[in-house]
């Protein structure tokens, strides 16, 4: 926002604005017995995200509204919320994209607990990534050097290596918000990334943590997750993927 | 006094903030063929286990009593059993057609990729299933054949 200044001067010419309506769902639990609807009218530009908007709300017209964002560019994955009914990152979402003769609904992700507006509780997501071993499980190499990989074998996993646990997929999941159980989506495609990782020797315990019935035979791809995923991983295939190496007893 | 008061302007100050609550509970995910055609799945999936509960029972009991089996069989020559059937043929077709797609998608790379078109081509075939028997059915229910 602060460097439009420098983009200005090139073009002078007046650059139209329009008036969008974002209503969001707001939660102080210090107030609220439930969560309520609040509307809120905002000038924006065509170039602006929905996260502009939610900064100009906070800043000029309701500093009490709460959300998370961090880098503000897609690569971290602070601000993963339900906006017009569907997960998605608030920066990376352009207003003159959505339906703009509509008020633009704005939630917290479901099936995780509500904390304040926007904020959701991310301790039962984190705790299911943290279950499968994402990390490099392999002994020290023979001569000590470094562990080979192909260019073929790097690609094996290359999908799965893009998550940024902004929990937009398991948060899409019918079966997470009726199971709060189930290792969830972003958990599978992280053991994915390590489970078909050439360098990797734990694939078998992986599989074994997914062989569950709250593991990835849990999973009823409806495909919101892949639909959700703002990094285009094309999750439950690689959910599949999981499922297919569990039967054949290897990755 | 101070009490009223005190919640007169409390109740000024919120009154053009709060709108009134559409939907607490928050809005319908808007998902897309994978999701809807999931929800279809259950739905005809749990009717479905329901009618063969049903069927069970009622072929069982022709090892009780022949007459009573055959009471039960003519009272499902009614109009209203007709259309019931029309409903059942509809739900096992579509759970017969969405099962084969979710079946390429669990064990075929190809069907994650191209399930929504699958989805679009088992509506369709189902479509000309129940175009088939539809008509059929409905002559055979009202025109007393």
């Amino acid at each position: 926002m602060s460097n439009a200044v420098m983009d200005k001067p090139a073009v002078p010419e007046v650059i139209p604005s329009f008036t969008a309506t974002l209503i969001i769902r707001r939660f102080d639990p210090e107030v609220d017995d439930e969560p309520r609807w609040q509307d809120f009218d905002v000038e924006v530009y065509p170039t602006d995200r929905v996260l502009d908007a939610l900064h100009k709300i906070k800043w000029e017209q309701d500093g009490s509204l709460t959300f998370r964002r961090s880098c503000a560019h897609g690569v971290c994955g602070s601000d993963a919320m339900r906006i017009n009914g569907r997960n998605r990152l608030a920066c990376k979402t352009l207003i003159k994209d959505l339906d703009i003769s509509k008020p633009i609904y704005v939630e917290a992700i479901k099936g995780l607990p509500l904390e304040k507006d926007l904020i959701v509780d991310m301790e039962p997501f984190f705790e299911s990534y943290r279950q499968i071993n994402p990390f490099l499980m392999a002994g020290a190499t023979k001569d000590g050097k470094e562990r080979k990989q192909s260019p073929v074998e790097r690609a094996r996993f290359d999908d799965t290596t893009k998550c940024i646990l902004c929990a937009a997929c398991t948060s899409s999941c019918p079966v997470f918000w009726t199971d709060g159980q189930y290792f969830g989506p972003a958990a599978i495609v992280n053991a994915h990334r390590f489970i078909f990782d050439s360098r990797d020797e734990g694939a078998g315990v992986r599989l074994d943590i997914l062989n569950d019935k709250e593991g990835v035979w849990r999973c009823r791809t409806t495909f919101n997750c892949s639909e959700a995923c703002p990094r285009g991983i094309e999750v439950t295939k690689a959910i599949a993927e999981v499922k297919q190496a569990i039967m054949r007893g290897k990755a | 006094m101070t009490a009223e008061s005190v919640s007169t302007v409390s109740a000024e100050r919120r009154t053009p903030k709060i709108v009134t609550p559409r939907r607490p509970a928050g809005t319908v995910y808007r998902g897309r063929e994978g999701m809807w055609s999931w929800v279809l799945h259950r739905i005809t999936g749990v009717a479905i286990y329901f009618f063969l509960l049903v069927h069970i029972l009622d072929t069982s009991l022709v090892r009780v009593s022949p007459e009573a089996y055959n009471a039960v069989i003519n009272s499902y020559k009614t109009p209203i059993m007709g259309l019931g059937e029309i409903a059942l043929v509809a739900a096992i077709g579509l759970h017969a057609l969405n099962g084969l797609r979710i079946i390429a998608i669990d064990f075929t790379g190809f069907g994650t990729r191209h399930q929504k078109a699958m989805f679009w081509v088992a509506i369709g075939l189902w479509v000309v299933l129940l175009a088939g028997f539809v008509p059929r059915q409905l002559m055979h229910i009202f025109g007393g054949a």
